[in-house]
């Protein structure tokens, strides 16, 4: 994984509350063996129309939202299936970052582990950037604020590990592999037991 | 101290404890795999010159992307289409090659992953269970701490047989009192997600507890458990207890003998201590629950059918009733239904499927209506034509197919048409979950047996009645 330090960006605006993994990639699409070239199918049933052409209501095919990659999305965020397809898409569809009130667990466990930042901030903050689309923001993952274009700080946690990680590119797989001996020792206290 | 069970789970399976910087090393028992969750995980290990840390603590199925009609004459199967037959193959050979035991398309026991884990016995009390599937909650039914992960953390446990986790919080879910008749677990656990809302158990595992619970049969409380996701909760528990022991007893993978009595000794300490606190509680009223059904677009928009549809509050519950076509004020029963599906991992164990014919006896499905019924394992296919369901249900009208996800997931060519609404035993009723456009309800088995028969969405104990009088 790459480090993730800064972010800039203008906000996209996808209001809607429980936006679920199905619709960020329908389950039918799963069949892929790889996790490239996934950017293509991200929100499909949402962001096409039956003929293929793009869905002028569908909020990111907006002229102003195309570039962006900070979304501000409705609250859970993420909930439902395990998919990790999901950030994938998003990652290759162009999404950096995804704010929110509330982001489902699973979902934002996977996105961090590739380097999409799902950030959870207050109601209120959340509420103000769902009414102000296409604002400039500047996220700083090393000191955990949002930068408003007015001066403005939206702080944010983070789980210190995840930081870390993103920060410095660390793979996680390479830190569980340096504590080989503590599981070996656990599965000698298990085989013992 | 006293414990919560999940903590008790918990701490028996740190390899190192949390910190402020670092989460929990936490060790995993049961790590099951499918072909849809799995194949960049075998490819980064392949990459990366790892291998399996513990192949003995895996076990593979194929369910997703496999179709559920038997095979063509030339033994060729009908897949959706090349790429979900690859996948198919992908898993074949990755488990061939990393020396995975596959129940492929000749094992006697293939099924849905969290239908088979516990019908082979390999679900066990106390354990740590994943899979990169998030109704691996479902194992939850027999004390065990089971959650989903996503595709990074497969090859994590695949290299490690390990986990960094924080350590969630808990909540317990007491339901006091006793269902009434024709009310079942599906019933009860969409008024649960009806009642603390779609995110109400986020950052949680979920305890299910009280009388309710404690007389549910292991079919059931794995029904309950399924749906803890569908809550936003990370994983759902019930303590094991005798229901759960005499279910496991002799089943091939647990102890035998003299070594299953100490197993017994061992998971009858697996219960919140008393005095044990959690970080949230909920008290549900087994008796105010009614047959129960979704109305809008996510499992959390569930009411009893004969209650009105609420109103919406604001646009995104505009969208969802227009999407579904619900109308405010009016009640989900009466709905006219073009498609049937009985199956997934929530609702398509033997009981489901004597529960469905009980209702389809005799009777006929309505004109127009599709019915599926997919058994949830060879083994529950195997039992059911022993039984002879499947000649209540073909004669019926309905379609029995071989074991798979099909129509829950709708990834292997199973799926409604567009506008179509289905009554469903599955767990999701997102948006074109179940085929682009279609119309998800979510139900119990009896309820979309009855919706099947009536051509609208039916109370199904209007039909035990009829039969019991005739």
């Amino acid at each position: 994984m790459k480090p993730v330090i800064r972010l800039h960006s203008r906000t996209a605006v996808l209001g809607d509350e429980n936006i679920d993994t199905d619709r960020i990639i329908p389950a039918r699409f799963l069949t892929t063996t790889t996790r490239d070239g996934l950017g293509k199918l991200c929100f499909h049933d949402w962001r096409y129309q039956a003929d293929g052409s793009d869905n002028p209501a569908f909020p990111l095919n907006r002229p102003e939202a195309r570039g962006c990659s900070i979304l501000v999305a409705g609250r859970n965020f993420g909930c439902g299936s395990s998919r990790e397809h999901a950030p994938w898409a998003l990652l290759d569809y162009g999404i950096r970052a995804v704010l929110c009130s509330e982001i489902a667990d699973i979902f934002r466990g996977n996105a961090l582990k590739n380097g999409l930042l799902a950030i959870v901030i207050s109601e209120a903050e959340h509420r103000w950037l769902l009414d102000h689309p296409g604002i400039e923001l500047a996220i700083d993952v090393r000191e955990q604020f949002i930068a408003l274009p007015d001066g403005g700080r939206i702080p944010f946690a983070l789980e210190p590990f995840a930081r870390h990680c993103l920060l410095h590119g660390v793979d996680q797989l390479g830190y569980l592999l340096q504590n080989e001996t503590a599981i070996a020792h656990y599965e000698q206290r298990e085989q013992a037991a | 101290m006293a414990r919560t069970l999940f903590e008790k789970i918990w701490d028996a399976h740190v390899v190192a404890a949390e910190t402020a910087d670092t989460p929990a090393i936490l060790y995993v028992d049961l790590h099951l795999v499918h072909e849809v969750t799995s194949p960049q995980a075998f490819s980064e290990l392949r990459e990366r010159g790892l291998t399996l840390r513990r192949p003995d603590r895996m076990l593979a199925t194929l369910d997703h992307s496999t179709p559920t009609l038997p095979p063509n004459a030339d033994g060729s199967r009908s897949y959706a289409n090349a790429e979900a037959q690859a996948q198919v193959a992908q898993l074949e050979s990755n488990c061939r090659e990393f020396g995975v035991e596959l129940h492929g398309w000749d094992s006697a026991e293939r099924g849905i992953v969290h239908v088979i884990g516990p019908e082979l016995g390999a679900t066990q009390p106390g354990m740590t269970i994943v899979c990169g599937d998030s109704h691996t909650s479902t194992h939850g039914a027999f004390g065990a701490l089971a959650f989903g992960i996503g595709t990074t953390e497969v090859g994590h446990v695949m290299a490690t047989q390990c986990l960094l986790q924080r350590k969630p919080k808990t909540m317990a879910i007491h339901v006091d009192g006793q269902l009434p008749a024709g009310v079942g677990a599906k019933d009860l656990i969409l008024h649960i997600i009806g009642s603390i809302g779609v995110d109400g158990g986020t950052g949680h595992v979920l305890e299910y507890r009280g009388a309710a619970i404690e007389a549910l049969s292991m079919d059931e409380r794995m029904t309950v458990c399924n749906m803890s996701i569908e809550a936003g909760a990370r994983a759902g528990l019930i303590a094991p207890d005798e229901t759960t022991f005499e279910w496991l007893q002799g089943r091939p993978r647990v102890p035998q003998g003299a070594a299953w009595d100490a197993a017994v000794a061992q998971w009858r300490a697996l219960k919140s201590d008393d005095g044990a606190r959690y970080d949230r509680e909920v008290r549900i009223d087994a008796a105010a629950v009614k047959p129960t059904v979704t109305y809008g677009t996510h499992p959390g928009m569930a009411i009893a059918m004969d209650a009105p549809v609420p109103a919406a509050t604001n646009a995104q519950e505009r969208r969802a009733l227009d999407y579904m076509q619900s109308r405010p004020g009016q009640p989900m029963q009466g709905t006219p239904v073009d498609v049937v599906f009985i199956g997934s991992c929530t609702n398509s164990r033997l009981s489901d499927l004597r529960e469905v014919a009980r209702v389809l006896h005799g009777r006929h499905v309505a004109a127009g209506v599709r019915m599926l019924v997919v058994p949830g394992s060879e083994a529950v296919r195997r039992d059911a034509e022993r039984e002879g369901l499947h000649r209540v249900f073909l004669a019926a009208g309905a379609e029995w197919r071989v074991p798979g996800c099909s129509m829950c997931i709708a990834m292997n060519g199973d799926l409604a048409q567009p506008g179509q609404l289905v009554v469903s035993t599955s767990n999701r009723n997102f948006e074109g979950r179940q085929g682009k456009g279609a119309r998800t309800v979510l139900a119990s088995p009896a309820t979309a047996a009855a919706s099947a028969i009536a051509g609208r969405i039916a109370d199904p104990r209007e039909y035990a009645t009829q039969e019991q009088a005739a």
